[in-house]
């Protein structure tokens, strides 16, 4: 679905008088590749180069050096970016700033009114998005009516109903209240699980990596572990380093280690945890 | 405080008027204001009063809601009135003190002109109150096409008035904040002169229009994300269409309006 | 300085079909030098709880006693309870508007009618009390990271020098580092400043590291009212009012369940290894 290859991205901060202070380099070599169909979760801390490079797969950011290929089209020139945001949607963090209309089910319908789908298949495509997010019954309502997870649910179905192939969630839940991040967690799993939509996640909430098919954790720009959920919490002291965090499963199963127990590291959720330690007893 | 205001409101039930077509409505609006400054007989006003009662009581919104909507205006209300009473000369003087004269003509002229505002404001609010925003911009839009080969940016004007529907309430909502935010730093937006009210709003304002720049830009992106390339190749889910019922309101729109200003 | 909330009840749109019980006769007692926590999801109430200890909304009912003295009882100063009782909002950073660090920090004390030279040294307290290296003071606020910017908001506030200090969300939106490192500066100020800290927040594991004292609210009503330890008890409880106690305490839970006989108190993970060895050990 995704190849980038070697992708580096830098922006410039200027002073005062408008001269080159320093140049960062947010993307530094980064190659990832991500199959049709998974559930890819990009974690990493603020300023790591996570949502930099969310913003290059459908080209909302070009990037300086390096080749990326989204849906089987290179992100070269104008004329393919918006051959591949027709089939790659994105889910923005603020619920707020990305909401077009003044009613619910015109804003879902805005997508594919700019691709110029037939009214009537409209019709169709936004009823279904609506029932999909289990919204249907606010598609009359002011947006502004709406709790965060709501009108996240409500970016989604907009881009549900451009019949996309892959969603990117940038940092969609750092936002929202626990209770929304739930529903919006739930809705990413089931638009994987039941409609094969390919979701690639960018945050910085271990607990929603948990879950994912594999896990990339970005810093500095580059890939710093990459794997399975259990590969990638195994390595708590790495994790720990640069800041992030691992489930209290894990970090247990690391404590007792290091005072000589011998359990298997990759354990992730509580009930393993508690059958590995009854074995122990 | 801010939630008071319902001029430009829209009142959300099923009507007669609701189901317009949102041009008809423009246009037949537009027609009316124009009969408005027609009228100079007091069988004219009678007629009007009379059509938009009619008007009202098919649009399903109750009156109280609509006389509301007038509480903003009072002030402007009884300033032209007073304009009218104090400073129109005329022949039957009515009541004299100090240097003001004021004449029935002047009486009469400030209770038309009164009431003339007062149903400006009422037939007006009857469109905003019957036609969700986005099928006005959509009205407002459609009218404008034939406009666009000289150069008038129809979709863009309506595209601009329904973002700034959506956003209007919501910088409110951050103005608020905002406010409390500095009223907890010791800000005080309630004593002073002029000047030192007029600085006092300088750290609402700024942190007001930064906020607005960046969730433009954040829409920008989002809507560019979701193909968004100007109003070409566009389609609508719900395309304006006029039904027969438009014609029939059309054509008693006109003639009322008509005999209006005949009388 | 204590805080004593006594029967508060706020209805929003009293007297109209709008009408919505925000909060329904809470009292809770706020200790001196307290670090306080304040929990519960959306719609709790707790916006607007904070709201009034701040005399920025008046409660439809109740009282609010700020060392005695009822805050929305007839001449008192607003302006003074809200310097003595600082509140940082929800995204605090969306409130600078200075051209400098410094200068946006001086903005509180400078509405409380100080010298020049007092501003100037609050400022540079404030500043420093956050952890903000010196080298960032003269630069625009709007050229800091996310972190940063929180921070100089937060100076903002504690420049007016009050006895307490509520904070709405302080770690929203940052990552796990930017919120270690902001818990640990507030602790550091609760030690050093000796300021009443309240800390409202959805998260239950922040809250059960750093409060002594916890409140839990629920659909405007007071649920909870004492330690994170004694309240973490009650896992079921907590989820069901949509609050998720850390994952530790299920496994504690469910440790338990299965022959262990873990002590109940135990909120972290460190804790946690230590008796989990202990009870292996002794069993073996």
């Amino acid at each position: 679905m995704v190849e980038a290859l070697n992708l580096i991205y830098e922006y410039q901060t200027a002073d005062e008088d408008g001269e080159i202070e320093s140049v960062v380099r947010a993307l530094d070599g980064l190659t990832v590749s991500v199959e049709e169909g998974e559930f890819l979760v990009v974690l990493g801390h603020n300023g790591s180069g996570k949502s930099t490079f969310a913003k290059h797969i459908n080209g909302i950011l070009t990037p300086k050096e390096g080749t990326l290929i989204v849906d089987s089209v290179n992100l070269d020139n104008e004329e393919n970016i918006w051959k591949v945001r027709q089939h790659v949607g994105m889910v923005f963090q603020n619920p707020d700033n990305q909401i077009v209309a003044t009613i619910v089910e015109e804003d879902v319908a805005f997508g594919p009114e700019n691709l110029g789908v037939d009214p009537v298949e409209i019709r169709k495509r936004v009823d279904n998005a609506l029932n999909l997010v289990e919204m249907s019954e606010y598609k009359k309502q002011s947006p502004n009516q709406l709790s965060g997870g709501q009108k996240q649910r409500i970016a989604i179905a907009g881009i549900i109903a451009m019949q996309p192939k892959c969603i990117i969630f940038d940092e969609a839940t750092a936002m929202l209240d626990p209770i929304g991040r739930k529903q919006v967690m739930d809705t990413m799993y089931k638009l994987n699980k039941e409609h094969n939509i390919t979701i690639i996640h960018i945050t910085h909430y271990m607990e929603e990596a948990i879950l994912a098919d594999r896990i990339i954790v970005v810093d500095k720009g580059k890939i710093y572990l990459e794997g399975t959920p259990k590969q990638v919490f195994a390595n708590v002291d790495e994790i720990k380093k640069i800041g992030l965090d691992v489930p209290d499963a894990t970090y247990l199963v690391y404590l007792l280690n290091k005072e000589g127990l011998n359990l298997d590291n990759s354990l992730l959720s509580a009930e393993e945890v508690v059958n590995a330690l009854c074995q122990l007893k | 405080m801010l939630r008071d205001i319902t001029i430009g409101q829209y009142y959300p039930v099923d009507s007669k008027i609701h189901r317009l077509d949102p041009r008809t409505k423009i246009l037949l609006t537009m027609i009316y204001i124009f009969g408005l400054f027609m009228l100079d007989t007091f069988w004219g006003y009678g007629a009007v009063i009379l059509y938009l009662l009619m008007v009202i009581n098919e649009s399903k919104v109750p009156l109280r809601f609509m006389l509301k909507g007038l509480r903003g205006i009072v002030f402007i209300l009884f300033f032209t009135a007073a304009l009218n009473i104090f400073f129109t000369g005329g022949e039957i003087i009515l009541a004299q003190f100090w240097i003001i004269t004021i004449t029935l003509e002047g009486v009469i002229l400030a209770i038309e002109v009164g009431l003339r505002l007062i149903l400006l404001i009422i037939g007006s609010s009857i469109l905003t109150l019957t036609t969700s925003p986005i099928r006005l911009t959509d009205g407002i839009e459609s009218l404008l096409n034939p406009f666009k080969k000289i150069g008038v940016p129809a979709h863009e004007i309506a595209m601009m008035m329904s973002i700034a529907l959506r956003f209007i309430p919501i910088l409110l909502e951050e103005t608020d904040k905002i406010m409390k935010a500095q009223m907890a730093r010791g800000a005080d937006f309630e004593s002073g002169n002029v000047v030192q009210r007029a600085k006092a709003m300088v750290p609402i304002m700024v942190p007001l229009f930064i906020s607005a720049f960046r969730r433009a830009e954040d829409l920008a992106m989002a809507m560019e994300a979701r193909c968004y390339r100007g109003g070409e190749g566009r389609t609508r889910m719900n395309a304006l269409k006029y039904q027969a019922s438009d014609k029939i309101a059309f054509i008693i729109g006109i003639i009322f309006i008509g005999i209006c200003i005949i009388l | 300085m204590s805080i004593e909330v006594k029967n508060l009840t706020h209805i929003y749109n009293m007297n109209t079909s709008f009408e919505k019980i925000a909060l329904e006769k809470v009292s809770v007692s706020i200790k001196k030098k307290e670090f306080v926590g304040i929990i519960g999801h959306t719609g709790s109430g707790k916006s607007t709880f904070i709201n009034m200890l701040n005399g920025l909304i008046e409660p439809s009912h109740g009282q609010i006693l700020v060392n005695g003295i009822d805050i929305h009882g007839e001449n008192v100063n607003k302006k003074e309870i809200r310097q003595k009782v600082g509140l940082v909002f929800q995204y605090p950073e969306y409130q600078l508007f200075e051209i400098s660090v410094f200068k946006d920090v001086c903005y509180g004390p400078s509405n409380l009618g100080l010298s020049q030279q007092e501003i100037e040294k609050r400022a540079t307290d404030a500043l420093n009390a956050v952890g903000l290296k010196q080298e960032l003071w003269e630069k625009s606020p709007f050229e800091l990271s996310g972190g940063q910017k929180r921070r100089v908001a937060i100076a903002g506030v504690l420049a007016m020098q009050p006895e307490i200090l509520i904070l709405d969300e302080p770690t929203a939106g940052l990552d796990p580092k930017g919120r270690d490192e902001l818990f640990s500066q507030l602790r550091h100020m609760h030690k050093e400043l000796g300021l009443t800290i309240i800390l409202v927040s959805h998260s239950m594991e922040d809250v059960a590291r750093n409060v002594e004292h916890l409140i839990v609210l629920h659909g405007g009503r007071l649920v909870y009212d004492a330690t994170p330890r004694e309240i973490y008890k009650n896992v079921e409880h907590l989820e069901k009012i949509g609050l998720a106690p850390p994952q530790i305490k299920y496994i504690i839970r469910d440790l338990n369940k299965r022959g262990f006989n873990l002590d109940e108190n135990i909120l972290t993970v460190e804790e946690a290894a230590t008796h989990i060895l202990k009870a292996i050990r002794e069993g073996q």
